[in-house]
């Protein structure tokens, strides 16, 4: 709970918002073991009173979908202002935390077969994406090190002053073919929180707000024998839709902020989404220059792989580096003329996606 | 050199019953709904076309063609530690399904995408055998 209640009050602090100004909640699922109820009693704990309160389940598209639902409840009338909270922290009682309940496809089809977490699933969407494809382990390797300058201009990323070559990602250790170490998220615990309002309240807090403008979400699977297409994620859906809902096309876009637990989920998002098309996603990462300064900024906090991944915070640090860019507040790393950003979230091995398209709103 | 552990057993479910006790007689077994002529993978409470619930297992031919693998160097899980390297697969069978596996009797840098492959199999316990694959020959494949 000091997470949670720390990152609540600088975002209350942040939008100029008192507990008694806020009438919605969305809680990340993280409190495993936790009680039922377990969002009214975080919203007592912060004294909230919601008129929506709720646990958004999307895994790594937690934090997106958390925005475009709070929207949808503001929208729909039922509430003016909903705080999003997103944390992960150790368990204190060991073992608590279960890897899968019986009954369900990953007790059942896929533990005998001892898979490496997410990042064995990765890989082998890696491995289909260079055998359809060819692409390299440099081009992989590319995104990691682009990120990794950002990181060199952001002092809250884990590996802020530690830059990287692809020489560098090559060398590391290889975890699941053709996954290296350097192209896996560094884990770390932490939390995340943001407001969600409507456009009157946003226009009298202290930023300049960002609005969104458009949102599409699209769960495809969860065991990996029900994607039939290794290379072809629903972000192909949700992106559609969020562009579409926006009016705008990839090639508006300022600022990419998408989900990056591997250096291969970078490069199907790119594609899929639209930014080049399927199959291109190597090359294009080799000949766009994804820093704060290039010309497809890309992950402008250093990304999952090199800020590090607090559980769902990570996911939604997509989100609060959007905001962030949007509003022109990023110091060192700004992106010039930041107007419109692209954000992902990316759930389980490609199985959750929720995109988001957000601007820069007029004072 | 480590013993190695034997792997987790699969938490079975009542409607997958039929394909674990072929897998115990090391046959391998795929569910099918005879309304849509159609396999399905893994298998559920009913078909997830038509709401069949009077699903059918069939034998399976046991051949099939590597779609995708990654050799897994590294392991925090301690029933595969003594394992490594090996190769975690997704194999599209010949009935038309896709199974999660791993491909064994072979060194892991020879296995490739597109690479045929036979199933065969281990047992774990008293109660329940794994299916795995590996290479076919050439008379199999």
């Amino acid at each position: 709970m000091d997470f949670v209640a720390r990152v609540a009050r600088d975002a209350m602090l942040d939008a100029a918002l008192l507990p008694v100004d806020v009438d919605g909640l969305l809680l990340s699922p993280t409190f495993l073991g936790a009680p039922i109820t377990i969002a009214s009693m975080v919203a007592d704990s912060l004294g909230i009173r919601p008129a929506y309160c709720d646990v958004v389940d999307l895994g790594g598209a937690t934090a997106a979908g958390m925005v475009w639902r709070a929207a949808a409840a503001i929208a729909a009338g039922e509430c003016r202002a909903v705080l999003c909270v997103l944390a992960e922290a150790p368990d204190p009682r060991p073992g608590m935390r279960p890897l899968s309940w019986p009954g369900l496809p990953l007790a059942q089809w896929d533990r005998q077969y001892g898979p490496m977490g997410a990042t064995s699933g990765y890989a082998l969407a890696a491995t289909r994406h260079a055998y359809e494809y060819g692409t390299t382990d440099e081009q992989r390797a590319k995104v990691a090190v682009d990120q990794r300058t950002n990181a060199c201009a952001n002092p809250t990323s884990l590996f802020h002053g530690t830059p990287i070559t692809v020489d560098d990602v090559l060398a590391s250790p290889l975890v699941c073919d053709p996954l290296h170490l350097l192209e896996i998220v560094m884990p770390c615990w932490g939390a995340t929180a943001f407001v969600v309002t409507r456009a009157d309240v946003a226009r009298s807090a202290p930023h300049p707000p960002v609005v969104l403008r458009g949102f599409g979400e699209q769960i495809t699977h969860a065991s990996l024998v029900s994607l039939p297409d290794l290379t072809r994620t629903g972000i192909v859906e949700s992106a559609g839709r969020a562009f579409t809902g926006a009016g705008v096309t990839p090639a508006d876009m300022d600022l990419l902020s998408v989900y990056d637990c591997y250096t291969i989920t970078v490069i199907l998002t790119l594609e899929d989404a639209g930014f080049c098309t399927k199959g291109t996603g190597g090359p294009f990462v080799a000949d766009h220059d994804l820093t704060y300064v290039g010309d497809l900024p890309c992950n402008t906090h250093g990304g999952q792989l090199s800020y590090g991944q607090a559980g769902l915070a990570g996911g939604a640090s997509h989100v609060t580096e959007a905001v962030i860019q949007l509003r022109g507040a990023a110091g060192e790393r700004q992106v010039a003329d930041c107007g419109l950003a692209f954000v992902n979230g990316n759930g389980g091995i490609l199985a959750e996606q929720c995109s988001l398209v957000l601007e820069r709103g007029g004072s | 050199m480590s013993t190695i552990e034997p792997r987790p057993a699969p938490e079975t479910t009542a409607f997958a019953a039929p394909y674990w006790a072929a897998a115990r007689g090391h046959r391998l077994v795929l569910q099918h709904c005879p309304r849509c002529d159609r396999f399905q993978h893994f298998p559920r409470a009913w078909c997830t076309s038509c709401l069949n619930d009077q699903m059918e297992f069939l034998d399976a031919s046991g051949l099939g063609t590597v779609y995708s693998f990654t050799v897994i160097r590294r392991t925090a899980n301690p029933a595969f530690a003594a394992r490594v390297p090996y190769v975690l697969a997704l194999v599209d069978l010949d009935e038309g399904v896709r199974i999660y596996t791993n491909v064994v009797e072979c060194d892991p840098d020879d296995v490739r995408v597109g690479q045929r492959v036979r199933a065969c199999f281990e047992d774990i316990d008293d109660e329940h055998s794994v299916v795995l694959f590996a290479p076919a020959t050439d008379t199999e494949s």
